[in-house]
C-alpha cells in the first residue's frame, strides 16, 4: 500500500504524517508512506486544500488534519 | 451572564470596587476573556460546520464560467464561509487560475477569505456590538469586490509566474462528509482555535486591561482622534507585522477605543490585521511577480484606508 501525504511543509502537514505513521504501526500493517512538497505534483491530485491523504493514488480527504483514529477506519 | 461573573469575582471575591483602578482593570480582564472563549468556542463551531460544506474545490467549480460580475459577488460571498488557511494559498491560487477564473476574481476570494473570518466577526461582536460587526463585514465584501475589480482591469496575467500555467490540473471527487464527520470536524476546529488562540487572548486582553485601568481618559483623543488625519493610515501600517495576532490586539483596541481612538482607525487597523500579512506575501511570491505583490498591497491598503476615513465620518 502506498500512502502520500500531501502538503507544502506547514505544522498541519507534518502533523497528518505523524498520524498517518502512527496509526500504520497502531494497524501493524506494511505501507510506504511519502511525503509529497511539490506544488505541481499535489495540483495533479486535483487537491486545493491542504494537507491532503492519497491512499493508492486516491485522494481520501483534503484540507483536513485527520486523526490517528480516522485514519485507521481510512485504512481498514 | 459574564459580567455578572465579573462582578462577583471582583466585589465579593478580591472585595475591590469595580470603579477604583485594580478593580476596574481586573473586571476587564474577566468580563472580556469569559466571554470572548465561550462565543469563539459556539461561533467557530456553527461556521466549522457550514464551512465543510464548501471546500474550495467546490468554491472553484460554483465560480468558473460564471459572468464576471456575478462570479466576483459570488467570490467575495464564498471567501466568507469557505475554509482557507494561508498555507492553502498557493495550491488554490493555482487551482483557480487553471480553471480559467479571471485573476481579479481570485484576488477577490483571496482578499474576503482572511479579512471576514470568524475569529474578527466574534471579536467585533462582542467588542463593538453587532452593528460593527456587521458594517465590518459589508465594507469588507465591497472591499473585497472593488480591489479584485482593480487588479482585473489593471490586466496583470503576465505577473503571474509562468510555470502556473503548465500545471495540468486532476479531477478528484473528494468524498462527501456524513453529518456527524461535518459535527466532529467542526467541534475539533473549535476547540484547535481555542487552544492556539487562548494565550495570545490572554496577553491582549490583559494589556487592555491595564490600559483600561492606568491609562488617563482622553489621552488618545489628542493623538488618534477623529480628527487626526494620519491615524487611520498609521493604524493600516501598524496592523501589518500583527498578523498572527488579530486576537490579541482587538483587546487593546477596545480599550484605547474607551480612551478615545475614533471606531474607523479600529476597523481598519483590524482589517489591516487580517487582510495584509508577511507570511501570505511570502506564500504568494510563489506564484505572482512582485510587482502584482506590490499593486495587490497597495489596492487593498488604500481600499482599507477609504473604509477608516468613511467609518469615522459615519459612525
Amino acid at each position: 500500500m502506498t500512502i502520500k501525504v500531501l502538503g507544502t511543509g506547514c505544522k498541519k502537514c507534518k502533523e497528518l504524517e505523524q498520524n498517518v505513521r502512527e496509526a500504520i504501526a497502531q494497524l501493524g500493517i506494511n505501507a510506504d508512506v511519502q511525503k509529497v512538497e511539490e506544488i505541481p505534483q499535489i495540483m495533479r491530485y486535483g487537491v486545493m486544500s491542504t494537507p491532503a491523504l492519497v491512499i493508492d493514488e486516491k485522494v481520501v480527504s483534503a484540507g483536513k488534519l485527520l486523526s490517528v483514529e480516522e485514519i485507521k477506519a481510512l485504512l481498514a | 451572564m459574564f459580567k455578572k461573573l465579573a462582578d462577583w469575582f471582583v466585589e465579593d471575591v478580591l472585595h475591590l470596587s469595580v470603579t477604583s483602578k485594580l478593580g476596574g482593570a481586573v473586571h476587564f480582564f474577566i468580563y472580556d476573556t469569559t466571554k470572548i472563549l465561550a462565543l469563539l468556542l459556539v461561533m467557530v463551531f456553527i461556521i466549522s460546520f457550514i464551512r465543510s460544506y464548501v471546500p474550495p474545490e467546490k468554491v472553484k467549480m460554483w465560480l468558473s464560467g460564471k459572468k464576471k460580475g456575478i462570479a466576483s459577488v459570488l467570490a467575495a460571498l464564498l471567501g466568507v464561509v469557505s475554509p482557507f488557511c494561508s498555507c492553502s494559498t498557493v495550491p488554490l491560487f493555482i487551482g483557480f487560475v487553471e480553471a480559467g477564473i479571471p485573476l481579479g476574481i481570485t484576488f477577490t476570494f483571496l482578499i474576503s477569505s482572511p479579512i471576514v473570518n470568524e475569529i474578527s466577526l466574534v471579536m467585533l461582536f462582542s467588542i463593538f456590538g453587532w452593528k460593527i460587526a456587521v458594517l465590518y463585514v459589508l465594507f469588507g465584501i465591497i472591499l473585497a469586490i472593488i480591489a479584485g475589480w482593480v487588479i482585473g482591469k489593471l490586466r496583470m496575467e503576465k505577473y503571474v509566474e509562468s510555470y502556473v500555467y503548465e500545471i495540468k490540473l486532476g479531477e478528484t471527487p473528494i468524498e462527501e462528509m456524513t453529518i456527524k464527520q461535518r459535527l466532529v470536524y467542526a467541534k475539533n476546529n473549535a476547540v484547535d482555535t481555542v487552544k492556539k488562540i487562548w494565550l495570545f487572548l490572554l496577553i491582549g486582553i490583559g494589556i487592555g486591561a491595564w490600559i483600561h485601568g492606568y491609562v488617563p481618559e482622553d489621552f488618545l483623543v489628542r493623538y488618534a482622534g477623529k480628527d487626526n488625519l494620519f491615524a487611520v493610515p498609521i493604524a493600516v501600517v501598524l496592523g501589518v507585522p500583527l498578523y498572527s495576532n488579530a486576537v490579541g490586539s482587538l483587546p487593546m483596541i477596545e480599550a484605547l477605543m474607551l480612551k478615545g481612538i475614533a471606531p474607523g482607525t479600529a476597523l481598519s487597523f483590524m482589517m489591516a490585521i487580517t487582510a495584509l500579512s508577511f507570511p501570505e506575501m511570502v506564500l504568494l511570491r510563489k506564484v505572482i511577480k512582485p510587482k502584482l505583490i506590490g499593486i495587490f498591497v497597495a489596492v487593498v491598503a488604500i481600499g482599507i484606508i477609504a473604509i477608516g476615513y468613511i467609518f469615522n465620518i459615519i459612525l
